[in-house]
This record gives structure tokens, C-alpha cells and sequence, in this order.
């Protein structure tokens, strides 16, 4: 960022929810699958169709509105946005206007450790549009040849949710994004998978002078789809805005399109000369009243959310900050943790091997908690094997991965390949012996003085023991035979 | 009173090609329903609620449950032109304004 300007950035966030069925009709919500197999006459506009609301889509969007500490007003209503695209089978999209869902909420993230509130304007329920494959060498919208359509989408329920434009750095736009994924993931009203677009995040953007109240020349930076297009996208746009103010020129308003393999940001221009959309109240569908017991009954039914059990685990397991984090970015984990921690009591050692190991594993391998093989009374029972000394942490960490990829229990593993810690003294020390036997250089080297040489020697051993060798004891007679 | 344009940019929002003659008979019947609305302003409607919906029932809601969707042809048999199981439609995008 150019020294004298801020970035000013807004997100608009799309997510499509994961209910049975669409948000109008009975068609099943499912993402890919043979084009046009499922729709009807309501979802592909047949003339005299009529909608009417899936009850489920607005339980997830008042727990989405709720988690995100918004107000719901008593009363909202939909509208119907007009417009003209192939993917809009009506002609209209349904969507709120002036009397959204919710209303004046918040989140709190955590940016290079510094904890920044970006308001939430609003959340409101609408329907998912067709999907466009376009036909041409790009395979994108810009020179495609003609595209195709398919209405499996269409109707899908979807939230949009606005921020307020108090977000100033590409950084932390990312980690708001990565943050409100987690809690949609949390909230479980949303698989939230960006490559296959049931999340997918707009974003406004203007640069004003360092200090000014008052709001530059925004553009609409579209389908920023992953974190790196999200972040990448909007620094170039930051740098693209900033050049030109420094410049004395002018930003236009208008519609731009981050093209990730030049890096380059391009403006997008549509047929459509105007959006004006005509919003009028939808009048197929009955205004929605959300009274005291509805919102009630959401909040009962609603978990503890991932910040409040961050807290829980700062103040009650004294982990830090980040441990803590990590551990509620996942319900699914959150619950492995505390399962875990309910049978070997030590939340500090748990949350590392959960963020080392298990992470580590899932990461390395592409799977997924629900899927794993280990159950958390089977890691606590590992870990207590460790903390008795029956085997050492190293070998610990391959019974693990052992675990993860059979499924067997962690004494079982120990047992058929021998891993019990060795702390037999006669049998380390013919061990040492052998070792000092073998490198009378290093001896040598070491009684002159090169006392981290000690190192080399408890390393040898526990090669020739594959790790099961106990370091302490290891180190206490390697000292006493070189002295 | 609506103008010649006014008619012309609204039946451009709505895909509408109109003849010289219609934009005039238009321009008069749309000019009528804003007299109209006009008039109505003139009352005092202090405390007069915003109608969005002439009836007064609420919350209609229907359970989350996946019912059969209709044979593909039953949608795509409406379409001009299929490809693929899917409509086939122009560019979306004016290339030449690329």
C-alpha cells in the first residue's frame, strides 16, 4: 500500500445451503450431476408455477444471522429482482430488498494477531441462478463462443451476506473470508466448498487519501472464488486505484475481473446497459414473520459457537490464543479435542498432537476428521502409553500415523512390531558400547573437547534402536562412559 | 408526463421492441398511472401502512423435502436450440465491447 492511501473494502458473500431440497420447490439440491435433471415447472419458470418457502433454508439463515449477532427484524419480505441473463429462467431473480432478514451484525477476526470487528450489514435468503458453461477456448464468459445451461442450480437456496465497508487490507479480507467460512462449516448449514461454488465472495473496493471519512470510487471485483484469488485479486486492484489517484486521475465505476494467470485486473461490460432492477414485492410469497419464539427456538437449537469455546478453552485449558483457534475452526475437531481431553487430562499436549499429527495427517493425505480411522479414546490412550514411558514420543508419533492408516488400537501396533520403550540399562549400554566401538574418532574429538558430539551418540543409538531407545536414560550413561 | 425515451428505456428493460405510434400510446397510458399515483400522494397517508401484499396471511412454508423433478424433456423440449442436455444460448457478453 502506497504511504498516504487506505483501502476501503466491502465483501458480499454468496453461500448455498445445504438443505434437502431447493429453496421454492421439491427438486433435490445436489451439486453437478446430468444437466437439466432436476427441475420443474417452478425452478425452470413455467408459466403459472408458484413457489413457496423451504422452512429448513430459514432455520440456516437465522443461524447464520444469529451467529453473526445480527437483528432479526419482525418482519421481512421478498422481493423480486428483475433482470435479463440466460441463467434467470423467470426473468427475475426472488431475493430481499428493503426489509432483509437480518440486519447490524458483526465478526470478530484475528489479523496478524490483532483482533479487528467488521460490521455485517445484512443477511438475506434468495435463490442460486443456472449454471453457464461457456463454450470457447477459455472456457470463461469473456469470448465464449456460446454458452450452455443448466437449471440443476437453479433455486438452490442461497444467502447473501453484506459486509460493511470497514475492512482495509487484502490480508485481512482473506482472513475475515477464511473465518466466516469456518463458522458457516461450523453452523452446519453449508459445505461451503469454493471450488465447486457453494461459497463464492465479491468484493468492493475503493482507495481514498489516509484520514479521509469520505468513501473513493468503488469497483466490483467479481468471483474472487478461492483465499489466494481473493487476496492476490484486491492487492492489484488496491495498487491499480492507488496508481491512478497518485496520478491525478479518476477511478470508474464499474465491474472488474481479476484474471489470476496474468494478474492483471480488466474491466467486464455485460449487455445490459443498466441495473435497474425494478424491485417490486414478490407477491407469490407471504411476508415472513420471525416473533419472539422463532427466534428462540433457533437460538436453543443453535451450538456453542467457536468463539465462545475458544475462549472456554483459553481461560479453562490455559491454551493459547492460536492452539485455541485451531481447535474450534472445526466442530468436528472441537469435539475430537474435548472427547480426547474427557480421557487423558492434559488439553495442552492434545490440542499439539491434534494440530501436528492428526492435521498433519489429514493434510498430507486430502481426508477428512469425520473419516479418520483414529477415535479420540484411542489417542488419549497413546498418549498415556508415552506419558508412562512404555514407549517414546518418537515412536509415538509413527504408532500414530500407524493408527491413522490401519485403524488399530495403539497397544495393539506397539505390540506386533516390538516399539516398547527401551530403558533396560544393560541392554543400552551394550548398545552404547557398540556405538563408541564403532566411532573412536568422534570419541576422541569429543574427550578434547567437542562436547555436542553427545548429540551424534544418543542419535546413533536410537537409530540402531529405531527410536525406541529412552533418550533420557540414553543421555545419563552415554555421559558416564565418555567421561 | 413520460417522454418518448422514458418508454423507450423501460421497454428496453423489459426486451420490448415498440413502434413509433406505441411509444406514444404508452407514454400516455404510463403518464395516467403516475397522475394516478400522484394523486394519491396528495392525501394524508401519515398513518397508512405500506402494503407489499394484499392478503394478510404469513410465514407459508413448506417441510424440506425432495419431491421427483420432471423429465428433462419436460424443459428442454421448450428450448430453440439444445446441446448436450443443456440449452444452448448466444455469447452473453458483447464481444465487442471486450
Amino acid at each position: 500500500m502506497t504511504a498516504g492511501y487506505e483501502a476501503v473494502i466491502g465483501l458480499e458473500i454468496h453461500v448455498e445451503l445445504s438443505t434437502e431440497s431447493k429453496m421454492f420447490c421439491g427438486c433435490r439440491v445436489e451439486f453437478g450431476g446430468e444437466p437439466n435433471t432436476r427441475t420443474c415447472p417452478v425452478c425452470a419458470a413455467h408459466p403459472g408455477a408458484l413457489p413457496v418457502i423451504n422452512e429448513k433454508a430459514i432455520d440456516y439463515l437465522a443461524r447464520i444471522a444469529l451467529s453473526l449477532d445480527c437483528d432479526i427484524p419482525p418482519g421481512s419480505i421478498f422481493h423480486r429482482k428483475n433482470y435479463f441473463y440466460p441463467d434467470l429462467p423467470k426473468g427475475y431473480q426472488i431475493t430481499q430488498y428493503d426489509q432483509p432478514f437480518a440486519i447490524e451484525g458483526h465478526l470478530d477476526v484475528s489479523v496478524d494477531e490483532k483482533d479487528i470487528r467488521v460490521g455485517i450489514e445484512r443477511v438475506h435468503m434468495e435463490e442460486d441462478t443456472a449454471k453457464n458453461i461457456h463454450a470457447g477456448a477459455s472456457g470463461r464468459i469473456a469470448g465464449a463462443l456460446y454458452s450452455l445451461i443448466d437449471f440443476n442450480r437453479s433455486g438452490t437456496p442461497l444467502v447473501e451476506i453484506v459486509t460493511k465497508p470497514e475492512i482495509h487490507s487484502p490480508q485481512s479480507a482473506r482472513a475475515f473470508l477464511n473465518k466466516l467460512k469456518n463458522l458457516l462449516k461450523y453452523l452446519e448449514v453449508s459445505d461451503c466448498n469454493m471450488e465447486e461454488g457453494s461459497l463464492r465472495c465479491d468484493a468492493n473496493v475503493s482507495v481514498r487519501p489516509a484520514g479521509s471519512s469520505k468513501l473513493g470510487v468503488k469497483t466490483e471485483l467479481k468471483n474472487m472464488n478461492s483465499f489466494k484469488h481473493l487476496e492476490k485479486g484486491l492487492a492489484r486492484e488496491i495498487e491499480r486505484q492507488t496508481e491512478l489517484l497518485a496520478a491525478g486521475e479518476r477511478v470508474v465505476q464499474q465491474t472488474v475481473h481479476f484474471d489470476f494467470t496474468t494478474g492483471e485486473v480488466t474491466p467486464m461490460r455485460s449487455k445490459e446497459f443498466a441495473h435497474d432492477y425494478r424491485y417490486f414485492p414478490e407477491p407469490d410469497l407471504a411476508p415472513m414473520l420471525a416473533n419472539r419464539k422463532f427466534v428462540d427456538r433457533i437460538a436453543a437449537s443453535m451450538p456453542e459457537l467457536p468463539d465462545a469455546r475458544a475462549g472456554r478453552y483459553r481461560r479453562d485449558f490455559g491454551l493459547t490464543p492460536y492452539n485455541a483457534e485451531v481447535m474450534t475452526s472445526d466442530r468436528k475437531l472441537s469435539d475430537f479435542f474435548e472427547e480426547c481431553v474427557s480421557h487423558f487430562n492434559d488439553p495442552k499436549l492434545v490440542s499439539n498432537w491434534l494440530m501436528g499429527e492428526l492435521l498433519g495427517y489429514l493434510n498430507a493425505t486430502g481426508g477428512e476428521l469425520a473419516d479418520c480411522l483414529v477415535k479420540p479414546a484411542s489417542l488419549a490412550e497413546l498418549l498415556g502409553m508415552i506419558e508412562s514411558g512404555k514407549i517414546s514420543n518418537a515412536v509415538g508419533k509413527e504408532v500414530f500415523a500407524e493408527m491413522c492408516r490401519s485403524g488399530k488400537e495403539a497397544a495393539a501396533i506397539v505390540e506386533a512390531k516390538g516399539l516398547t520403550q527401551i530403558s533396560d540399562t544393560a541392554e543400552l549400554e551394550a548398545m552404547i558400547d557398540a556405538v563408541l566401538a564403532e566411532n573412536p574418532e568422534q570419541v576422541a574429538q569429543y574427550r578434547a573437547g567437542r562436547e555436542k558430539l553427545l548429540g551424534f551418540f544418543v542419535g546413533m543409538v536410537m537409530k540402531k534402536t529405531k527410536g525406541r531407545a529412552n533418550p533420557q536414560v540414553v543421555n545419563t550413561l552415554m555421559k558416564e562412559k565418555l567421561s | 408526463m413520460v417522454s418518448h425515451d422514458d418508454v423507450k428505456y423501460v421497454a428496453r428493460l423489459a426486451r420490448l421492441k415498440l413502434a413509433d405510434a406505441e411509444l406514444e400510446r404508452y407514454a400516455e397510458q404510463l403518464s395516467g398511472i403516475l397522475d394516478h399515483i400522484n394523486k394519491i400522494a396528495e392525501l394524508d397517508l401519515e398513518e397508512v401502512k405500506p402494503t407489499s401484499h394484499v392478503i394478510s396471511i404469513t410465514n407459508v412454508f413448506r417441510k424440506d423435502a425432495v419431491r421427483p423433478s420432471a423429465p428433462p424433456a419436460a424443459a428442454l423440449d421448450n428450448g430453440p436450440e439444445i446441446e448436450s442436455g443443456a440449452f444452448r444460448v448466444p455469447p452473453i457478453l458483447d464481444t465487442e465491447e471486450q
